[in-house]
């Protein structure tokens, strides 16, 4: 029995049920089949997650996100700013307790580079209803390259813990023919 | 043996003093018994307290009750993690390291002294990290990820009590030398106590884990370290974090097997098999820390890939293998016992009116199906991008830690009970209805979530209406009837725990004295768990109802696989 040890002390020697080593084989083969279905997909599929990165202070992201604000700044909403960057510009969002800054208009079918970063706690980027979610880090700067393939307006929520306001940080991606 | 041994077991006997079991025969050890007495105590304290935080919590998140303001929501929720996830889980998995090695080999369990010293720090630094986040100002989760900070003694709390913990594993190492060294086994440790050993060999990386993340990040929350980069945080924590719900895993797939044998006397198909699907645990497991890095930013892809996958899903293969053996030897034993007909009578005519065997099999049904299956398509690279920090993940780790670890813990409990209290199980009649409806409640909060979380709702969020912020948009309607949803289960799942919670304290007070008398057990063992002459693994048996079961776990694991990857194929373009 399992609680006994086992009576035959060279237990290692003892032949494998056939439906085990069965069982065996279909389990790894399957296991690699979903390894190599990774691989393939950054090479068949359109949804991989960039992983170009790199370390920035939070001041120094700020900078760069209100500059980039001021510059392609069409309108305002509640106080906060909504940009409509050109075609193929670097894209900057920033997140903070408890705001995605600033709004955005972006044009379907066009691929930006969308720059994410956040200026004091960790955040997380949930575009809705989409469902892509990414974390926002402090002190690291991520680039994706997203291409929209729906107009409308989408929402993005914060799903990473930031503290007694976290249910209160929203912010939007605004996408047109 | 010579002279000098047998003088030094003699005199190591005469400071251990045993008894022995009159329905199993084995020999106890009364420090070890006293000992797990206390960490099983000490573990449903713990869970009665975080399980009703667990409920508050879930009232809180079911839309139409609302019933916490945000503070105390999210003070109540790392309350929740802390006290079920760490301190319920260890507690009882220190008991099971002690039961697994001094009473299962029936051995004297070494430095008594010592292992009571480790409980008393756990039960410090429990109370330490409880009085931390009731003072408000450590309200961080769980996972406290920096910059976010929790008071010092938050984070001194979890300290002392990993401390304290890994006295209790080196207590479990030295029993098995002790053990060894006086020969109270002959052969092999037995499986249960190798999957212990497995828990242990893991609780250690995970311990020092813990220990090399948490001591800086106390030290920063005192001052004297200016700066805890987040990113190399998440990884070490969860070094901890992920890899001790292997520890769990371990522990509930050998307490699988410990139930297995003790109800319907189940053998393990081989014992090879077995212990190797263990190994691979040892080998593999601790790689899951990536597992909560999928969506972060600094990691190269080939680095997400291979430590997601545990190195090409070998630990996952693990888990695998325990997913046809235990049920394999489940319905080898029960046809030993005389159930042949068809594919299936032996599992009808098994014993579900005995909690500890519908509580084991719940467990392992709802741990493959529900924790098992979504944790994969979770951990895959890609995929996590859909519900990443989703409610769905609390969907999947409930599926895992509440429908599998405790449900098998509450099962085992059902034999810690009569046999180290040595207290007969008071309501019999509850007790036999306790499994299904904390299970029904457990499954029913982790699909709920699951499907929750597929629609986007957020995890960790006190107002899924967005109402009051400055931007807000709706959130899918599915995901509020979810969340109604998982607020039904979970007061079931709470009516389940409640009814444990007073069947273990009613029969440790008030059950029927077990050691004195001839009286029988109210949940009978197997007869074969009386003779331990009798062992070894099954002889060939066919096993169609096995095979049956395997296969539809397999096409559902491999459906739900690729019915993700299309959801994933319609979303925007990323690269």
């Amino acid at each position: 029995m399992a609680i006994t040890p086992p009576s035959n002390r060279l237990w290692w020697n003892e032949p494998i049920e056939r439906v085990e080593i069965g069982w065996i084989v279909v389990a790894f083969l399957w296991g690699l089949f979903m390894f190599f279905f990774m691989i393939a997909w950054h090479f068949i599929g359109g949804q991989n997650l960039s992983t170009e990165t790199y370390r920035i202070t939070p001041a120094a992201y700020e900078q760069k996100v209100i500059d980039f604000a001021e510059k392609y700044q069409v309108g305002e909403e509640v106080g906060t700013p909504v940009v409509r960057p050109p075609v193929g510009e670097d894209v900057y969002l920033l997140a903070r307790l408890w705001e995605w800054w600033p709004l955005l208009e972006l044009k379907k079918d066009q691929s930006y580079r969308i720059h994410l970063s956040s200026l004091d706690w960790q955040h997380g980027f949930s575009l809705q209803p989409v469902n892509i979610n990414i974390s926002v880090h402090p002190g690291y700067e991520q680039i994706i390259t997203l291409t929209p393939t729906q107009a409308g307006d989408f929402g993005i929520a914060c799903n990473e813990y930031c503290g007694i306001g976290h249910h209160l940080m929203t912010g939007r991606i605004r996408v047109t023919e | 043996m010579t002279a000098i041994d047998a003088s030094h077991s003699g005199l190591s006997a005469t400071r251990a003093a045993f008894r022995t079991c009159r329905f199993t025969g084995l020999k106890v050890d009364i420090a070890a018994q006293r000992l797990i007495m206390a960490n099983a105590v000490a573990a449903v304290v713990f869970l009665a307290v975080g399980g009703l935080m667990g409920l508050l919590v879930a009232l809180t998140r079911w839309p139409a009750v609302h019933l916490l303001p945000s503070e105390w929501f999210y003070l109540v929720l790392t309350g929740h993690g802390a006290n079920v996830l760490l301190f319920w889980i260890i507690f009882f998995e220190i008991a099971i390291l002690y039961f697994a090695s001094a009473v299962l080999l029936g051995s004297r369990i070494a430095a008594p002294k010592t292992a009571w010293a480790g409980f008393v720090l756990m039960v410090v630094g429990a109370i330490l990290t409880n009085v931390a986040v009731f003072q408000g100002d450590s309200s961080v989760m769980f996972t406290s990820y920096p910059p976010m900070q929790a008071a010092p003694n938050f984070y001194l709390g979890l300290i002392v009590f990993a401390v304290g913990a890994l006295i209790g594993v080196g207590i479990f190492f030295a029993t098995l030398v002790v053990a060894h060294g006086e020969k109270t086994y002959e052969g092999s440790i037995p499986l249960v106590t190798f999957g212990a050993l497995t828990a242990a060999i893991i609780a250690v990386f995970t311990l020092a884990s813990g220990a090399i993340i948490l001591i800086p990040t106390w030290l920063w929350s005192l001052g004297l370290i200016a700066e805890i980069d987040p990113l190399m945080y998440k990884v070490i924590w969860w070094g901890m974090g992920h890899s001790s719900q292997q520890i769990n895993v371990a522990a509930h797939v050998s307490v699988w097997y410990a139930i297995g044998a003790l109800t319907i006397g189940a053998k393990p198909l081989s014992e090879k098999v077995s212990r190797t699907a263990f190994l691979l645990y040892i080998f593999f497991l601790q790689l899951a820390s990536a597992h909560h890095l999928l969506a972060d930013p600094g990691m190269s892809a080939t680095w997400k890939i291979v430590n997601t996958s545990y190195l090409m899903y070998l630990a996952v293969l693990g888990s695998l293998i325990h997913g046809l053996t235990v049920p394999g030897a489940l319905e080898a034993a029960q046809r030993r016992n005389g159930f042949t007909k068809g594919a299936f009578e032996w599992l009808r005519k098994a014993p579900w009116g005995n909690p500890a065997f519908s509580g084991m099999f719940l467990s392992l049904v709802m741990f493959g199906f529900i924790g098992g299956i979504s944790g994969v398509v979770l951990g895959t690279e890609q995929l996590n991008l859909l519900m990443h920090n989703t409610i769905y993940v609390p969907g999947h780790f409930h599926g895992t830690v509440v429908a599998g670890t405790t449900l098998a813990f509450m099962a085992m409990t059902y034999y810690v009970l009569p046999l180290i209290f040595q207290r007969d199980v008071i309501w019999p009649k509850l007790a036999r209805w306790q499994p299904y409806l904390f299970g029904i409640g457990a499954g029913g909060i982790s699909l709920f979530m699951m499907g929750a979380g597929t629609l986007g709702v957020p995890r960790r969020h006190w107002d899924m209406t967005l109402t009051d912020s400055m931007h807000p948009f709706d959130l899918p309607s599915g995901g509020f009837l979810m969340m109604g949803l998982n607020g039904m289960a979970a007061v079931i799942a709470a009516a389940g725990g409640i009814l444990y919670i007073l069947i273990t304290v009613g029969t440790v007070l008030w059950g029927k004295r077990l050691d004195k008398g001839e009286a029988p057990l109210t949940f009978p063992l197997h007869k074969k768990a009386a003779t331990v002459a009798e062992y070894g693994s099954h002889a060939t048996v066919k096993l169609p109802g096995t095979i049956i079961l395997v296969s539809i776990f397999f096409l559902s694991f491999v459906l739900y696989y690729f019915v993700n990857w299309k959801y994933l194929s319609e979303i925007w373009l990323l690269r």
